[in-house]
């Protein structure tokens, strides 16, 4: 059933009895082509991409509890693609142009708005290095605008330009970023693969792999056994846990993120703005609250919940930049569980056990590469090659030395 | 979280610094013949269990010694703290 305007008036006219579920629940088989393990953003955006762009038809997205429960869920829904490496910043350029044409695409409203994102900078080093970062993006084919202070005055002058301590000297603007309901990107992606023929099982844990002779031949999971020719698994925050059961261990350690909401407010923020000097993102949701975020709390965690030294440490980042937000009330805040990877990049790549496949270490910027993630894992499973764009996400980069790290820190998983 | 300091008594952790997984005592012998994949393996791949787990905590803020804590990572609970220095001398290191 294709969403439309003229539907709309044609239920309201009829009183609204011609609405379909929007996937079916069937029974998992007993044996698919190929197997995703996580039906959240990317497991879902994957089964799409296979059967709309790759032609695959014979798919299975299992999905421990209900879909859409983990990280898709959970994040403060911002989209940008303003990396810098040669092998982030053209993977999350295209994830960027997904999003634009996303809607239309899958025929959902995902409510994709790009009110722009703005990186603020406090010292003249900062703006180099923003300059740099903004040339790197625009050679990706990204946009990117260097803003000095006096534009910002204009364009935000609730902003405390004359901080004593973090002045604002400008910022790094990406026009055509923004934010993103979540939760309908899960929907979108499912309700278009299921239409598709993909088979969206929830309530269905995978409790082991069978893997014989170094192939993986299918699944074991709470609802009985599946064989797959290629089992994709899709699950970050839990890759850990998952992974395990293949007898495989990771560059990975799982870490804790919070997010908060204060109550709605009338619109006072325009964009996603970040601060430089510490650790802190905001912008307003639809709905008129703030949804804001900073750093991870920084010790291995599996619990969707954080501490307070770290609630204590945003909230200064906001009084740092927007004093106007301490007058806001909290209303809730939560946590979830971040794949934190060795150098702050993804993996999308197969793992030396045939016909198993890996994609995760996400670390708290999977959301935003949701469609790009799907699409590049769907070309890997149906061609066998990685996408142009994501050639260096490969879970081997720390033997041979090919690491992706942004930030330079090296190998400490809760400093990127 | 409240770690329980073996020589200070209870402190809170927001005085300490994370480094990760206990195994970082266990540096491999450069002179193995796979020393090459032992460190590999060593800097990079984790266990990364969802229950017990045994980390490295430095009380920068404090009196800047190195703790081995056991911590539970489903819910945060501290079973066990210990020096690494006394840690690592089990383990056959010198220091």
């Amino acid at each position: 059933m294709r969403y439309s305007a003229l539907r709309i008036l044609r239920e309201g006219l009829t009183g609204n009895k011609g609405w379909k579920s929007v996937w079916r629940e069937p029974e998992p088989k007993a044996e698919y082509d190929i197997v995703i393990v996580g039906g959240g953003g990317h497991g879902l955006a994957t089964a799409y991409y296979l059967a709309k762009e790759f032609g695959h038809k014979n798919i299975a997205v299992l999905e421990k509890g209900w879909l859409g429960s983990g990280n898709i869920g959970r994040n403060t829904t911002i989209i940008r693609s303003n990396y810098m490496l040669p092998g982030n910043e053209p993977f999350y350029e295209m994830s960027l142009k997904l999003w634009e044409g996303l809607e239309q695409d899958f025929n959902y409203n995902a409510m994709v708005s790009q009110r722009s994102i703005l990186n603020l900078y406090h010292s003249d080093a900062q703006r180099d290095a923003f300059v740099r970062r903004a040339n790197a993006m625009m050679l990706a084919g990204a946009d990117a605008e260097i803003a000095d202070a006096d534009q910002l005055r204009a364009e935000l002058p609730f902003l405390d330009f004359d901080n004593a301590r973090f002045p604002i000297k400008g910022g790094l603007f990406q026009r055509r970023g923004g934010t993103v309901r979540h939760d309908a990107v899960a929907w979108g992606y499912a309700r278009g693969a299921d239409a598709r023929g993909v088979d969206i099982i929830q309530n269905c844990e995978v409790t082991g792999f069978d893997i014989e002779n170094g192939r993986c031949t299918g699944v074991q999971t709470s609802r009985g056994a599946i064989r797959a020719k290629k089992v994709a698994v899709c699950v970050a925050g839990s890759s850990g846990r998952v992974m395990e059961k293949a007898g495989m261990r990771l560059p990975i350690e799982s870490h804790v993120l919070q997010a908060f909401v204060t109550e709605g407010l009338k619109p006072v923020i325009p964009g996603v703005i970040t601060f430089g000097a510490g650790h802190f993102y905001v912008s307003q949701s639809d709905k008129g609250g703030l949804v804001f975020g900073g750093d991870i709390d920084g010790y291995n965690s599996y619990a969707q919940r954080g501490n307070l030294p770290v609630v204590e440490d945003v909230a200064e980042g906001g009084m740092a930049i927007m004093p106007m937000i301490g007058r806001a009330r909290l209303l809730r805040s939560w946590g979830g569980i971040m794949d934190m990877s060795m150098d702050g990049s993804p993996f999308i790549d197969k793992t030396h056990i045939e016909g198993l496949y890996f994609n995760g270490g996400w670390c708290y910027g999977g959301f935003k590469a949701t469609p790009a993630s799907g699409f590049c894992y769907a070309h890997l499973l149906a061609k066998g090659e990685p996408h142009p764009v994501a050639t260096q996400m490969r879970l081997d980069r720390f033997m041979t030395g090919n690491l992706i790290d942004e930030k330079g820190v090296g190998n400490q998983p809760n400093l990127h | 979280m409240i770690i329980n300091h073996p020589l200070l008594g209870p402190r809170d952790a927001a005085e300490f610094v994370y480094l990760g997984d206990a195994s970082l005592i266990d540096r491999p012998d450069w002179e193995a013949e796979d020393a090459a994949a032992q460190f590999h393996a060593y800097g990079y791949l984790r266990d990364n269990p969802a229950g017990a787990h045994q980390e490295l905590w430095y009380h920068e803020q404090g009196d800047r010694s190195w703790l081995v804590v056991t911590r539970d990572t489903t819910t945060h609970e501290i079973t066990q703290v210990e020096l690494a220095r006394d840690v690592a001398r089990a383990r056959g290191r010198d220091r």
